[in-house]
Parts: C-alpha cells; sequence; structure tokens
C-alpha cells in the first residue's frame, strides 16, 4: 500500500479566524492525503509534539493575526529541538511580500499567501515531499 | 530525524520510548510494507504488557472527548498512556481529515502520553489496516494503556474486540429508542457501557433503557459478569474516574478468572486470519495478469466457481510466501 501524504494543518495562537485552514484541509483530502486538524488556539509546542507524533510529512501554519514572524521562528526553532527538521513547514495566510522572503529564508520552505487556487497548494505540496525524498 | 532509516535500526529506539522512533515505526506499521515486516515481528515480541482498551460508538457520541478525559485521570495514576485514534478515509479520494487531536487538546502533548492518528482507508469494522501493529509499536515502547478509539461505528462493525482486551461502548444520550440497542451486536460485545453527555436530561432515561436490554442479552449472550453501565459527563468531569476504575476492574477480572490468556489468544488467532486474508488478497492482485490469469480466464467464462476458484488459489500461492 502506497503511504498516503501526511499533512498536519495548525491554528496557533490568538487567531480565531479557520475558515481558510478548513477549506484547505478539504483541499488536501480530496488530493489522497491524510490531513490531521489540530483545531484552533494552540502553542507553538502543542503543534510541534503533535507533528512529531504524527510524523507527518509536511506542517501547515495559517496565520491570519500578524504574529508569523513570531511563531514561525518559534516553531522552526522546536522542531530542531526536536530532531524534526525534516518536517516540511509552509505557511499560509496574509502576510507582507517581506516578511515571506524572511521566513523562506529561515526555512519555511513555502508561503501560500491568500490568493493561492486550490490546485497550486496540492501541487506545492506534492513537489516539496517529492524533493524531500524518503522518509 | 534522518530519511529512510531502515525499520530494524529503530527497533531499540522504539523500546526505549524515543518519540520520533516511535512515531516513524507507526507509520511504517500503517504502510503495511515488506521492509518492516521483520522490525514488527521484533517489536510484536516486544510487546505484550500493555492493557489495550477499545472505545467505540457511534459518530458524535464524545469518544474522544472522553478518552482524553481518561488519559488525564490515567495520568494522575502515574501510567503512561497511548492512543491510536481512527477517522473514515474518504471513499472517493482515498483522503482523510483527522480531527480527533482537536477533542484531546493539551493532554496529547504530556510527555506520558503518545496519541496517533490513523486513517480507515476503507477498512469496514471500525479500525484501519495497521491498526494492531501500532498498538504493538506502542506496547513495546512501554505505555501502560493503550486506548483503540474507533471510526464512530453503527450496529453491527465490532471489529475493535478483535483488538481489545476491554471493549468500552459509548452511547449517547436521545439518539433512538431501546430497540436500537437489542437490533445491534455493538450490545454485546461491551466489557463496560458508558452513556455519555450524562448532562443532558435524556441521559438517565438511556441508562434505564441500557440496563434493562443488558438484563435481557446477559444470559442469552451466555455472559456470566455483569456489564456496568456508567454515566459520564465530559463537560462537568463527572463519572470519569468511575470509568477509569471499571476499566480497571475489568482488567484484574480477566486476570483473575483466568480469561485473559484466552482472550490474547483470541485475539493471536484472529489476526493471523486477518493478516493470512490479505495476503491472499494481495497475492491475487499481484499475479492476476501472470500465475492467476487461467484462473481469472475461467471465472469470466464461467467455466469455474468462486468456490472453487479459491481452492485454487489457496493452493497456489500456499508453498510461495513461507517465510
Amino acid at each position: 500500500m502506497a503511504e498516503a501524504i501526511r499533512v498536519i494543518v495548525a491554528k496557533v495562537g490568538l487567531d480565531g479566524h479557520d475558515r481558510g485552514v478548513k477549506i484547505v484541509a478539504r483541499t488536501l483530502r480530496d488530493a489522497g492525503m491524510d490531513v490531521i486538524y489540530t483545531g484552533l488556539h494552540r502553542t507553538p509546542e502543542e503543534v510541534v509534539e503533535a507533528a512529531v507524533q504524527e510524523d507527518v510529512d509536511v506542517l501547515g501554519v495559517s496565520i491570519l493575526s500578524g504574529a508569523h514572524m513570531t511563531v514561525f521562528p518559534r516553531l522552526l526553532k522546536l522542531l530542531a529541538e526536536r530532531d524534526a527538521e525534516d518536517v516540511i513547514v509552509v505557511g499560509g495566510g496574509v502576510m507582507p511580500e517581506g516578511d515571506v522572503a524572511q521566513l523562506k529564508a529561515l526555512g519555511v520552505k513555502e508561503v501560500l499567501l491568500q490568493d493561492t487556487p486550490p490546485e497550486a497548494i496540492v501541487a506545492t505540496i506534492r513537489r516539496l515531499v517529492a524533493e524531500r525524498g524518503p522518509k | 530525524m534522518q530519511g529512510g532509516l531502515p525499520s530494524l535500526e529503530l527497533v531499540e529506539r522504539v523500546c526505549s520510548g524515543e518519540r520520533r522512533a516511535v512515531a516513524r515505526m507507526l507509520s511504517r506499521a500503517e504502510a503495511g510494507g515488506e521492509e518492516a515486516r521483520e522490525a514488527l515481528d521484533l517489536l510484536y515480541r516486544r510487546a505484550g504488557r500493555a492493557h489495550v482498551v477499545g472505545m467505540t460508538g457511534v459518530p458524535g457520541s464524545g469518544k474522544s472527548t472522553l478518552v482524553a478525559k481518561l488519559i488525564a485521570a490515567a495520568l494522575a495514576a502515574g501510567r503512561r498512556i497511548g492512543v491510536v485514534a481512527i477517522d473514515p478515509s474518504s471513499p472517493f479520494s482515498g483522503g482523510a481529515i483527522l480531527g480527533d487531536r482537536i477533542r484531546m487538546g493539551e493532554v496529547s502533548g504530556h510527555p506520558a502520553v503518545f496519541v496517533r492518528s490513523m486513517a480507515s482507508r476503507g477498512a469496514l469494522g471500525g479500525l484501519a489496516p495497521g491498526t494492531l501493529e501500532a498498538v504493538d509499536v506502542l506496547d513495546a515502547a512501554g505505555y501502560d494503556m493503550v486506548f483503540v478509539e474507533t471510526v464512530g461505528v453503527g450496529q453491527d462493525e465490532v471489529d475493535v474486540v478483535r483488538a481489545a482486551h476491554t471493549t468500552v461502548v459509548v452511547s449517547a444520550p436521545g439518539l433512538g429508542d431501546d430497540i436500537q440497542a437489542i437490533k445491534a451486536g455493538i450490545l454485546e460485545i461491551a466489557d463496560v457501557h458508558v452513556v455519555s453527555k450524562g448532562d443532558k436530561p435524556e441521559a438517565d432515561r438511556t441508562v434505564t433503557d441500557l440496563k434493562a436490554m443488558l438484563g435481557l442479552a446477559l444470559p442469552a449472550a451466555g455472559l456470566k459478569r455483569p456489564v456496568p453501565v456508567i454515566k459520564t459527563s465530559s463537560a462537568r468531569g463527572e463519572g470519569i474516574g468511575e470509568l477509569l476504575a471499571a476499566i480497571d476492574a475489568h482488567r484484574d477480572h480477566l486476570v483473575a478468572s483466568g480469561e485473559y490468556q484466552g482472550r490474547r489468544q483470541a485475539i493471536r488467532e484472529r489476526r493471523t486470519l486477518k493478516a493470512a486474508e490479505q495476503i491472499l488478497h494481495e497475492e491475487f492482485e499481484r499475479h492476476r495478469q501472470g500465475r492467476m490469469a487461467d484462473l481469472v480466464a475461467e471465472l469470466a467464462a464461467g467455466t469455474l466457481s468462486p468456490q472453487t476458484a479459491a481452492r485454487r488459489l489457496v493452493a497456489r500461492i500456499g508453498t510461495e510466501i513461507v517465510p
């Protein structure tokens, strides 16, 4: 049996806007992936622990609160501490382009902004997992 | 963690409880590939200490929330808890949304807890392929209790008894009259019954109905031990300690009565048959264009019955897959 791509999608901190993340979860499910949803208001520690336990290929974090420059560096640091740098971190939401470049330099593999079509989200996840190689 | 590590190299790390290794091994168990078979065999032999508790019930009955509360109670008693939580795969895309963690909240991040979500991949019966091997991995990793939370099941999908030492059936109040309860095989598989959402006014009625139906069902099912019916309210935190005590009491009863060995042996035998079925299925698919082509052609021509074809299939595969 071929292993399905495993993705965890998470909302971190004081950000109650979960319509987008639910649509993304549904889109990825419809592309045949296993999608773990954490629910709202998680801490970075909880999200990283869940990503470790679930052995996900991809950690997708949706942020619409403006806290992305705090949250993503924290997530990357925690993943490194847990010997989990191989987890592909993808950001989603609304953020300035300058921030996107900085986040990518820090190790976020891709940032999918608000106008990304569903097919592009699926294609990006598949590409990133293929580039990483076997788990 | 480095990618592509051989499963055999993970075995010792799993047994020492290293979380990344446990997580990776669970992925391999779920995928069911040949590469992991020897490692899973070794882990199976290292397992056998955990109390495996199946949690089943209709969708929305509150299984995940209840598991979260039970974890908190068991942690307070100093135990290490593993959970395998199964949600349905989409029959259309094969993908799945696994949402059991939403209800588990902060307990799932506790260092003595390991929660793993699995997709059912079309398997009926409430479990997923690889669920039983996943339980072995958590058992070998030193978790004292392993909860298996099934897909929300209806009335006769009762595979969880193939995996669990103790089966807990969760019923929510107000979902049908007492006839629903006697129809279902799910009534008889329970070692412990729970009526969840006990803060709702209809809950007492459901408890009464369930007890009445159990009174009718018990002699027929040949059960000697009265099955406890426990009312819980996850919202108010009521009945949780009582439920954990009932689960423990059931294990003690199995041990004291000698039924524990019998139940474990029954699980082993069912697993063997299930694995054999899967091997037949895979071998048939693999060779349907090749060595099985004549069987397929004869079936198509109507010159061979499925019953006879099945016997030939078994005979052909028989000698080739012996390890």
